[in-house]
């Protein structure tokens, strides 16, 4: 254990995780008890995540993605393999509560993750679970809270609150924890259009300022544009890695593990097909549109459209009609 | 077989300082074999419309009427209008309670006071519209995955053999691959069986596919009623409801003022690469 | 959702109760309890002295107060009603069986004081103080029984969730209703065997959900290092200020003056 552990050191100042080799299966038992039935959620996944990054894990739902960010602090174990987070292994129960605070989590329901009936008493939860004292407890909330554009409201309840906004109450409630990384397991999937895009927002505004790092597991492709590197999963397996370009290359690979893939992606995918010459990879209708202009001898006059639903960097945060 | 709202209001804490309008002045009609969508931000209202729909909720003031009868008129069988405008709520797999699929998708016709085969009959011929495998129909509804328990609990409404349809953003929170199974499977259920199908929904693109009437609600009043393609010339005002009109609606208005003369209509993938083919000279 | 349920909801306001400490509340209500139980005739006039003077500091609106009355009003009633035709004694007023006797009148308007009285005084605790409070302040108080192996953080921490939950859960509760009525359920008429039965769709679904969200709960708040009370620091801890300790003379003085005007003068 003490060699491996001097060996991550060395390594720990690029990768704050690595996955090695994991598999997981769990049983399920039939209603008499009997017949456990081997489910094999994971199947040999390596992925390591670079300190201060934008990782994003896809994949459709049972493609093994959640439980593998479960993996990411401990959540589960692997059934073989290891995981390291910071350099320690999270089989190791020693470090179990360093690990967790570490590797912060988000998950996808709002309303089954917070904690206390007042939002700053939330956040201060995390905190409180790991001794951290009084004084210092709050200046961390306050800082959260800030963090997350929530200090409007510290003293609401979270049950007056929009779905995006618990998401953030939730992203503050980690990161008072003060962790290098944060997991989101679907954060935005029960979530409005406008909680989605406010929600992924904060979440790049951490990455971006706080250089924390993020592993976004998500199944809409929108988000991830943005992400530094894309890892896609499918039947408990990595089937594809990249940075977003390379990714959103492959249409048709990606059709066929029956992804999303952004429209404007899409679009560029078939005109080009029709024998158009538009580069493979397109992200944004920026780059679209300054294709298909040059094509048509027309000079870009850079025109574009403010605010749309789709592209997460133009956010607007809509106020919110609460009752 | 039509319903008509004229002139709803329906309003929280009336009389008092928190008064305020979930619906403001709503009218419309929706005719037989129709499909509607219906879009709005959270809050907008959408959901305390759907519910007028199938008398959950009652009106402050204004009528609902079915087939040109006020649901809330002395005497009338509103449990009855149930079985004909079939309400699916938003994440209806929380609704499933029976021991197996096909008990719990029974429910419905049960209540409608049908023989036991007629039950048996109904049920699993919903099971089938909506691609539930025959191999389910004996499990425990809380044994199915996410996407196949959406199915069951669509089932269970279909199974009442409603002449209107309505579902509260029957996709919410699946994948990519449920949530186009799921829309694929009701619009052709509109198209076979006729079936009139109003459709709430948050995502401008999925409505932009399927319907071809749009009503866009904001703050309790009905901002738009109209084709897709006009409600989407109103992108800007939208955009102040906090709402957004698909991709390519935006793309194609930038294309045309980049001066390529593209239909800005297009607000499908598949609409946009005709027009910019056509106005490339290569359709 | 029962919009008068007004017991044990907050009402957000700056007032010297409010800021009090829940420990010294929570003493204060329990003695008050008390205290009401010593009296029998001109007691009762210090009794609803002393809540009226707690309920003007308060600064809840009183109106907004007797809405909690309003929930135990048939019970009200009916001990008036029952005490007040079943007491023996000397009859005021008959009428064929039914008889009104002096000791009766008396027992019916002192019951009715006493419980109005303690609901009020009660309320005036949950009304000023947020839920998490109240549970942080039984924890403390309670604290000496983790000597005899009482769970005691565990408890509070169970209640204080609950709280968090019940909203939601009657939410939920109202949606899953609907849902089945649009289906065709009838939560209405019929027999009560009939109507227990209709319950079913109602409350399977709801057992489901409450355990999917406790499950998924325990994870976020295992995920959150959550590793019961050991090592755990508080966010805002308890600490007895000088009103706090003002507030218990006053207290102790009318707890005081309740057991003087019973013992000595009888009243």
């Amino acid at each position: 254990m003490e060699n491996s552990i001097t060996e991550e050191n060395k390594k720990e100042d690029r990768d704050i995780i690595r996955v090695d080799d994991v598999r997981y299966d769990y049983q399920t038992y039939a209603d008499d008890g009997e017949e456990a039935e081997v489910t094999h959620a994971i199947r040999g996944v390596d992925l390591q995540i670079r300190d201060g990054e934008f990782a994003a894990i896809l994949g459709h739902n049972g493609s093994g993605k959640s439980t593998l960010a479960k993996h990411l602090n401990a959540l589960l174990l692997p059934t073989e393999g290891a995981v390291w987070v910071t350099g320690m292994n999270t089989a190791d129960d020693e470090h179990l509560w360093d690990i967790r605070q570490n590797a912060g989590m988000v998950f996808q329901n709002p309303d089954n993750q917070i904690v206390a009936s007042v939002v700053e008493e939330d956040v201060g939860f995390g905190p409180e679970n790991i001794g951290v004292p009084t004084d210092e407890i709050w200046t961390r909330v306050g800082e959260a809270l800030e963090k997350t554009g929530m200090t409007a409201y510290r003293e609401h309840s979270p049950n007056r609150l929009s779905g995006g906004q618990k998401q953030r109450v939730a992203i503050a409630g980690v990161m008072a924890m003060k962790p290098r990384c944060i997991i989101l397991d679907e954060p935005t999937a029960m979530l409005d259009p406008n909680g989605r895009k406010e929600v992924i927002h904060a979440v790049r505004e951490l990455n971006r300022k706080e250089g924390v790092t993020v592993i976004l597991i998500t199944h809409y492709m929108e988000e991830v544009i943005h992400a530094d590197r894309i890892f896609i999963m499918d039947e408990g397996k990595l089937v594809m890695q990249g940075t977003p370009r390379e990714i959103f290359s492959q249409v048709e690979k990606l059709q066929e593990l029956r992804l999303d893939v952004p429209q404007v992606t899409r679009l560029a995918h078939l005109l080009r097909k029709d024998g158009l010459d538009i580069p493979e990879g397109i992200l944004t209708r920026k780059e679209l549109v300054r294709a298909v202009c040059r094509i048509a001898g027309l000079a870009d006059r850079h025109v574009e459209r403010r605010g749309t639903a789709a592209d997460p960097d133009q956010v607007t945060v809509i106020q919110d009609q609460m009752r | 077989m039509s319903l008509k709202l004229d002139h709803v209001y329906y309003t929280y804490s009336e009389g008092t300082a928190y008064q305020m309008h979930a619906l403001k002045d709503v009218s419309l009609e929706i005719p037989d074999g129709q499909f509607v969508g219906i879009i709005g931000h959270t809050g907008s209202g959408k959901s305390t419309l759907i519910q007028h729909f199938n008398a959950l909720m009652k009106p402050s003031s204004g009528t609902v009427s079915w087939n040109g009868e006020d649901i809330w008129g002395e005497g009338y069988d509103r449990r009855k209008l149930r079985f004909h405008v079939g309400l699916v709520f938003q994440y209806p797999e929380y609704q499933l309670f029976e021991e197996d699929v096909l008990t719990d998708v029974k429910f419905g016709p049960k209540n409608q006071g049908l023989s036991s085969e007629e039950q048996e009959a109904r049920a699993v011929e919903a099971l089938k519209l909506t691609g539930v495998p025959e191999d389910l129909f004996k499990k425990s509804p809380f044994d199915l995955s996410g996407g196949q328990k959406r199915r069951v609990a669509i089932a269970g409404v279909l199974a009442m053999n409603p002449d209107m349809l309505v579902l509260d953003e029957p996709t919410a929170g699946l994948d990519p691959k449920g949530r186009d199974e799921i829309l694929d499977q009701i619009s052709s259920l509109h198209e076979q069986r006729g079936i009139t199908v109003v459709l709430v929904s948050h995502s401008m693109e999925d409505v932009a596919r399927y319907v071809k009437r749009l009503i866009v609600m904001n703050r309790g009043e009905k901002a738009f009623d109209d084709t897709p393609e006009n409600v989407f010339d109103h992108y800007l005002e939208l955009e102040q409801m906090g709402l957004a009109a698909p991709q390519m609606t935006y793309l194609m208005h930038e294309l045309r003022e980049n001066g390529l003369e593209v239909d800005v209509h297009a607000d499908t993938v598949e609409e946009a690469e005709q027009s910019i083919l056509a106005a490339l000279g290569r359709g | 959702m029962d919009k008068n349920l007004t017991i044990g909801q907050y009402y957000p306001a700056d007032s010297v109760i409010h800021k009090l400490d829940p420990r010294v509340k929570l003493i204060g209500t329990l003695l008050y309890i008390i205290s009401l139980f010593l009296f029998h005739t001109w007691g009762y006039v210090l009794g609803v002295g002393f809540l009226a003077v707690m309920i003007i500091l308060s600064r809840v609106p009183f109106l907004y107060m007797l809405r909690g009355v309003k929930t135990i009003w048939l019970i009200l009633v009916l001990t008036m009603v029952f005490n007040l035709f079943l007491t023996q004694g000397t009859i005021l007023w008959q009428a064929g069986i039914f008889k009104i006797t002096y000791e009766g009148l008396s027992m019916a308007v002192q019951l009715g004081i006493r419980l109005v009285a303690l609901i009020l005084g009660a309320s005036i605790m949950t009304l000023t103080t947020t839920p998490n409070k109240l549970t942080d302040g039984m924890e403390s108080l309670f604290r000496p029984l983790k000597v005899v192996h009482v769970p005691v953080h565990e408890i509070a921490m169970m209640m204080s969730i609950a709280l968090r939950f019940i909203p939601i859960l009657m939410e939920e509760t109202d949606k899953i209703k609907k849902a089945q009525m649009a289906r065709g359920a009838d939560f209405e008429s019929g027999n009560l065997i009939t109507k227990a039965k209709a319950m079913v769709p109602l409350l399977v679904p709801l057992f489901v959900s409450a355990f999917r969200r406790a499950n998924d709960l325990a994870m976020a708040m295992e995920a959150r290092c959550y590793h019961g009370g050991e090592g755990r620091t508080q966010m805002k801890p308890l600490r007895y200020e000088s009103r706090d300790y003002v507030a218990l003379a006053v207290l102790l003085a009318y707890f005081g003056a309740s057991i003087a005007v019973h013992a000595a003068l009888g009243w």
